[in-house]
């Protein structure tokens, strides 16, 4: 019998594959296609101290082999999600790591110390990487001691386990991964999307109504096998690679290159039984390939 | 229940210029299907185009296990499904909340307009089959372009038309002839979908007459099912917050109290 399972920063994991922030919700659109207890864990769409409604319309761009977005972190706030997502959450057998995302140093540190001992949740990951939103997100994540700042002092306010969300948008992502490293960081998990545009040539505007988006779905996958590839030889701690996969070979790619688990986003969009299809997928290779443990995968790059 | 599924093409013809209908066999969205809900379709077996595209169902035949698409082409992913023209299609649905009526309507009208006239001959016909007098009034930019009109005229619905440049029924918007039409004639509800321009005028006329209205809005999508927040559209609450609400999931038909539309 080959083992998916995997551990990562202390959280059990039946199989190596998570959705990511952002492109699943809190399950539930997704629960009445699927059982979404065969998921290995789910990161919860990304939340702020309060409610958002997120940014005007059009939000969305397709490009070639891509999806931009604009959408601006839309959810409910943190006490809605405490009181009612993560409390429905609880009962499926799937890890819960809950996204925050702060608009100053307080909020994130607020965040964690209101999720801390909730029942259910598993970890947290700190979002500082969202690029469509103003004053908070991408800003905390693209200089290594803001970064660093944050991971201390949420640090300080929970014993969850923390994983830090890098942006792909920084000359140097391993510096990032240092620094969050340094501070007390469990785990990285990358890459968010990157920061992109589209115009539409017949009216001479920017197709999103913000203007600029987040470019994510396989056009990007190559710069986040390259980024997990860097990230896993500059830090120690496990890597939750994602970007760009659709399929199980993708998320072997990832494997390879560092990444100890997979999330799938945008997967979920072009075909919402992506994360089973990979499931599925990596368990009849590695069974294929006589790989009793898909461990042996994380890192096994030959370079 | 939302399936997604391969279906059988049985036809894709071109019926106008820009637009095409689609027939597929399957059954189970068959159905389920409600008039106002739509399925979102693989345009391509490669990752570009990525995303499938949400289309209206146009015709719901349960007894069949059909459903009928009208869809104009109007980028790539259309312009590919345009040239399917047999074998298995995935397909996701039925999605969305549909149109609702009641049983102590007695008149209707279904306000249509360019492709947005396309989920309306299924509505017509619940519309028809429960006993309510249904008039349509349907617009157009000019004749090339005009949607269905035998599928009301079928179904014996009161129609009338206008076209922008009068290459059919009266020259003018659809939205004058149903000022006029309002005036003359009791209407219990008004049924909307077509271009923004149209559906606020639409709303604001039955706003004024106190007509209760609904209408299928339509907006750039990503999942279909209410994941991705791609396709908010922003309500008022009844408690006057306004918010966002998801085209897809809570919609794509909504009452035209509760949405904004923005200039």
């Amino acid at each position: 019998m080959t083992n998916l399972a995997v551990e990562v920063a202390g959280i059990k994991l039946k199989n190596p594959v998570l959705t990511a922030s952002g492109c699943y919700g809190f399950g539930q659109e997704y629960n009445r296609l699927y059982d979404i207890s065969r998921l290995g864990g789910i990161m919860t769409k990304g939340t702020t101290l309060e409610p958002r409604l997120g940014n005007p319309t059009p939000r969305l761009a397709e490009t070639p082999a891509g999806i931009l977005n604009s959408i601006g972190l839309q959810n409910p706030g943190i006490d809605r999600v405490i009181e009612e997502e993560i409390p429905w959450l609880r009962q499926f057998d799937v890890a819960i790591i809950a996204n925050i995302s702060g608009y100053s140093f307080d909020e994130f540190e607020e965040m964690a110390t209101r999720l801390d001992g909730v029942p259910g949740v598993d970890a947290l990951e700190i979002n500082i990487s969202c690029p469509n939103v103003k004053g908070g997100g991408m800003a905390f994540g693209t200089d290594p001691n803001t970064a660093a700042l944050v991971v201390k002092r949420v640090r300080a306010k929970t014993k969850l386990p923390l994983i830090v969300k890098l942006s792909p948008n920084v000359t140097d992502i391993t510096e990032i991964a240092r620094a969050v490293e340094s501070e007390g960081a469990d785990a990285v998990s990358l890459i968010n999307t990157i920061l992109g545009m589209a115009i539409d040539i017949k009216n001479r505007r920017p197709v999103l109504a913000n203007v600029l988006g987040g470019l994510s779905g396989p056009a990007v996958k190559p710069v986040a096998v390259r980024m997990v590839y860097q990230v896993s030889k500059a830090v120690k701690v496990p890597i939750i690679g994602m970007g760009g996969i659709t399929s199980f070979e993708d998320a072997i790619e990832f494997m390879l290159a560092g990444a100890s688990a997979v999330a799938i986003g945008a997967g979920n969009f072009v075909n919402p039984f992506t994360p089973l299809e990979v499931i599925t997928g990596l368990e009849e290779w590695l069974d294929k390939e006589g790989i009793k443990d898909i461990r042996e995968l994380v890192g096994a790059l030959k370079a | 229940m939302v399936f997604s599924i391969k279906a059988i093409i049985l036809e894709n013809q071109k019926i106008l210029p820009d637009f095409y209908r689609m027939v597929l066999a399957v059954p189970s969205i068959a159905r389920e299907a409600e008039p106002g809900q739509f399925v979102m379709l693989k345009t391509s077996n490669t990752l570009d185009p990525l995303l499938k595209r949400p289309i209206s169902i146009h015709r719901i035949n349960k007894a069949e296990g059909t459903i009928a698409l009208v869809y104009q082409v109007i980028g790539r992913g259309t312009n590919l499904l345009s040239q399917i023209t047999q074998g298995e299609l995935e397909v996701m649905g039925p999605l969305g909340n549909g149109f609702y009526w009641k049983k102590d309507y007695k008149k209707v009208a279904i306000v249509g307009g360019g492709c947005g006239i396309a989920p309306l001959p299924a509505l017509a016909e619940e519309l028809v089959k429960d006993g309510k007098e249904v008039y349509v009034l349907l617009g157009a930019q000019t004749r090339e372009k005009l949607l269905c009109v035998a599928d009301f005229q079928q179904l014996g619905c009161k129609v009338q038309v206008t076209t922008d440049d009068g290459s059919y029924g009266t020259k003018g918007f659809v939205t004058e002839i149903l000022q006029e039409f309002i005036l003359n004639t009791k209407i219990d509800q008004v049924y909307c979908c077509g271009p923004l321009p149209m559906t606020k005028g639409v709303i604001k006329l039955t706003k004024e007459n106190l007509i209760p209205c609904q209408v299928s809005l339509e907006e750039r999508m990503a999942c279909g099912i209410g994941a991705c927040l791609g396709c908010a559209c922003k309500v008022r609450n009844e408690d006057g917050t306004i918010t966002y609400k998801k085209v897809c999931h809570d919609g794509p038909v909504f009452t035209s109290s509760e949405v904004i539309i923005d200039d």
